[in-house]
């Protein structure tokens, strides 16, 4: 893809897991995320979603397939040119407190990372945080707090403004606001939003909660036991979302118009961790619609229509038709 | 007669702002009401109240009857005899509450003998009947597991089957879906419906989820800073909600259906 800023080519992840067992975290992932859009990846815990996040910020190996940061291969960066990628690839997390230093003032953490890669001096960069702290809209006087007498949000907050205080080109957010009082997640939400149009950022938005992630992205990937099992236009997500996991997801979420109404299957739940070790569709042993070609083979991600594609043998033959 | 009554409830720890602040509410036989509130709410406490589980130097006010009887004035032995009996409660991990080096199966089988299943034969019936109807589909592995051997859904599963067993007529529930998968969350919270349809069990869960709480109750309650700030019919709350509070809350949630954060471009 000509315009992708982050590009994933075939992208696995095996953990050794002692007595000869291993893990596949993530099993052959190839996806884009273009310049200025903002892509969420989605699923339950064990999917794969934050390590993919962890491989393009070199936190962990790559174990096959390939990753292309701005044109160049950036597949497990020697030590001394990681640094080069953290300059444009910055990460949030879900607990906001565990990346402070517990006695480091906001105003030193906040400045850090302009110290640290040379942009400015420590005392320019203490000039600038004013205008830092009011970006992510907090008045300039919490530059002298320590991070315990701040607020789970006001925490977030100066997370994101250090991540953006170096101007990177790709912001990674793992679960970011999932720990969040739901009043405040709103506020966090529609920050990044802010952010992201003003200084033109290109987001990877991760998490759990398919309603959270739909309302902050472009596109969203569906991941499921480590392999991406749909890719569709957020704004049509609700509506044209093929995959039976996806569907089951969607069943799954409950609005305050639900009401006791909806069904919900009920499944069991042992079949769960079957599917990662098989050859086959990992979704098989859950799926309704799964035939004889499901077990034996795994589905590859086919176009259905417009951005949208999904790695389903029955649908796709639906869909096609 | 109502089996919950709160009436003035507060609880305070030494000099502090109280947690829980001059809550009233009371629960009929079958109810499900939940307590919505972020964090810091006091529904927890309030909740922790209801078993007699506060800790140590926690200050109670105002009264909280179970059954007709005030909490604080029983015997710390017939308050035991109660709960799992009559009035059971689930966590937010079951699993914690296990013992981690025996089988589910062994303590199984003790909290039933416990609470006066003195037939070996009928306890064992019982847990596996228990673990079908919540779909947990091969029992005797799930009996002969330790709990690390379970994933969290599975035991959290466990711990609806054993909570339900002696068909309480009052089930606590503290958060006990915020720890699972969406796919996982969403089938407990349809399997805790239909064990009050089959049991006529009043529940009273405590959730920050409000997309949980309208699908699952009778009556909500929003908390905010200890005290009860509305209470009422679910979806009168959730349509029309009163107070500025409850209002905020629900416009604060991000719904699947709602008009995007992002602007559309391209």
């Amino acid at each position: 893809m000509d315009d992708a800023l982050l590009e994933l080519r075939g992208l696995s992840k095996t953990f050794d897991m002692g007595k000869g067992e291993r893990l596949r975290a993530v099993r052959d992932v190839s996806l884009a995320v273009r310049r200025g859009e903002s892509l969420g990846i989605v699923g339950e815990s064990g999917c794969g979603k934050s390590t993919i996040a962890r491989m393009v910020a070199q936190l962990t190996e790559v174990t096959g397939g390939q990753i292309l940061f701005d044109g160049r291969d950036v597949t497990n960066l020697p030590r001394g040119r990681r640094r080069e990628l953290w300059r444009r690839v910055q990460m949030v997390f879900q607990d906001p407190y565990s990346v402070f230093s517990p006695r480091m003032t906001v105003g030193d953490f906040l400045t850090e990372g302009l110290v640290h890669f040379g942009i400015a001096s420590r005392a320019k960069a203490r000039e600038r945080l004013p205008e830092l702290l009011a970006r992510v809209e907090l008045p300039p006087e919490l530059a002298e707090r320590l991070p315990h007498q701040l607020s789970g949000g006001q925490q977030q907050r100066v997370v994101i403004a250090r991540a953006l205080s170096i101007q990177p080109d790709l912001l990674i957010l793992d679960e970011a606001t999932s720990a969040l009082d739901v009043s405040v997640q709103r506020q966090i939400l529609k920050l990044l939003m802010r952010l992201k149009a003003e200084l033109g950022l290109t987001m990877l938005f991760i998490g759990h909660d398919l309603a959270v992630v739909r309302s902050v992205t472009d596109r969203i990937a569906v991941m499921y036991a480590g392999s991406l099992v749909e890719q569709l236009p957020s704004d049509r997500l609700v509506e044209t979302a093929a995959h039976p996991y996806t569907r089951r997801l969607l069943d799954s979420v409950f609005s305050t118009g639900d009401r006791g109404r909806k069904q919900i299957a009920i499944e069991d739940l042992s079949l769960i961790e079957k599917g990662r070790q098989l050859a086959g569709c990992p979704y098989q042993p859950r799926c309704a619609i799964a035939t004889g070609i499901c077990s034996g083979t795994c589905p590859s991600l086919t176009a259905v229509g417009e951005n949208h594609s999904i790695a389903c043998f029955a649908r796709q033959g639906e869909e096609l038709q | 007669m109502d089996i919950l009554t709160i009436d003035n409830y507060s609880v305070s720890y030494d000099g502090q702002r109280s947690a829980v602040d001059g809550v009233s509410l009371s629960v009929s036989r079958g109810e499900i009401v939940s307590i919505v509130g972020e964090s810091g709410s006091g529904k927890s406490t309030l909740l922790h109240g209801m078993l007699g589980l506060l800790p140590k130097g926690a200050a109670t006010r105002g009264r909280l009857a179970l059954f007709g009887r005030e909490i604080s004035e029983m015997p710390a032995g017939e308050r035991r005899a109660l709960c799992g009996s009559r009035v059971s409660m689930i966590f937010q991990d079951t699993g914690r509450y296990m013992n981690p080096i025996a089988r589910i199966g062994a303590q199984y089988d003790e909290f039933l003998r416990i609470h006066g299943m003195r037939d070996g034969a009928a306890r064992r019936d019982l847990q596996r009947e228990m673990l079908l109807k919540l779909h947990l589909t091969d029992p005797e592995r799930v009996l002969r597991a330790y709990p690390f051997e379970l994933s969290g859904g599975m035991r959290q599963r466990v711990g609806i089957a054993m909570a339900m067993s002696l068909k309480p007529e009052l089930l606590l529930a503290d958060e006990p879906t915020s720890a699972l998968d969406v796919t996982v969350q969403a089938q407990v919270i349809r399997q805790m419906l239909e064990l009050r349809e089959s049991t006529g069990t009043a529940i009273v869960l405590v959730t920050h989820n409000i997309g949980v709480a309208a699908y699952l109750s009778d009556r909500i309650g929003v908390m905010q800073r200890g005290r009860l700030v509305e209470l009422g019919d679910s979806q009168e709350l959730i349509e029309h909600p009163k107070h500025p509070y409850t209002r905020g809350l629900l416009e604060a949630v991000v719904e699947i259906d709602d008009e995007r954060l992002i602007a559309n471009h391209g």
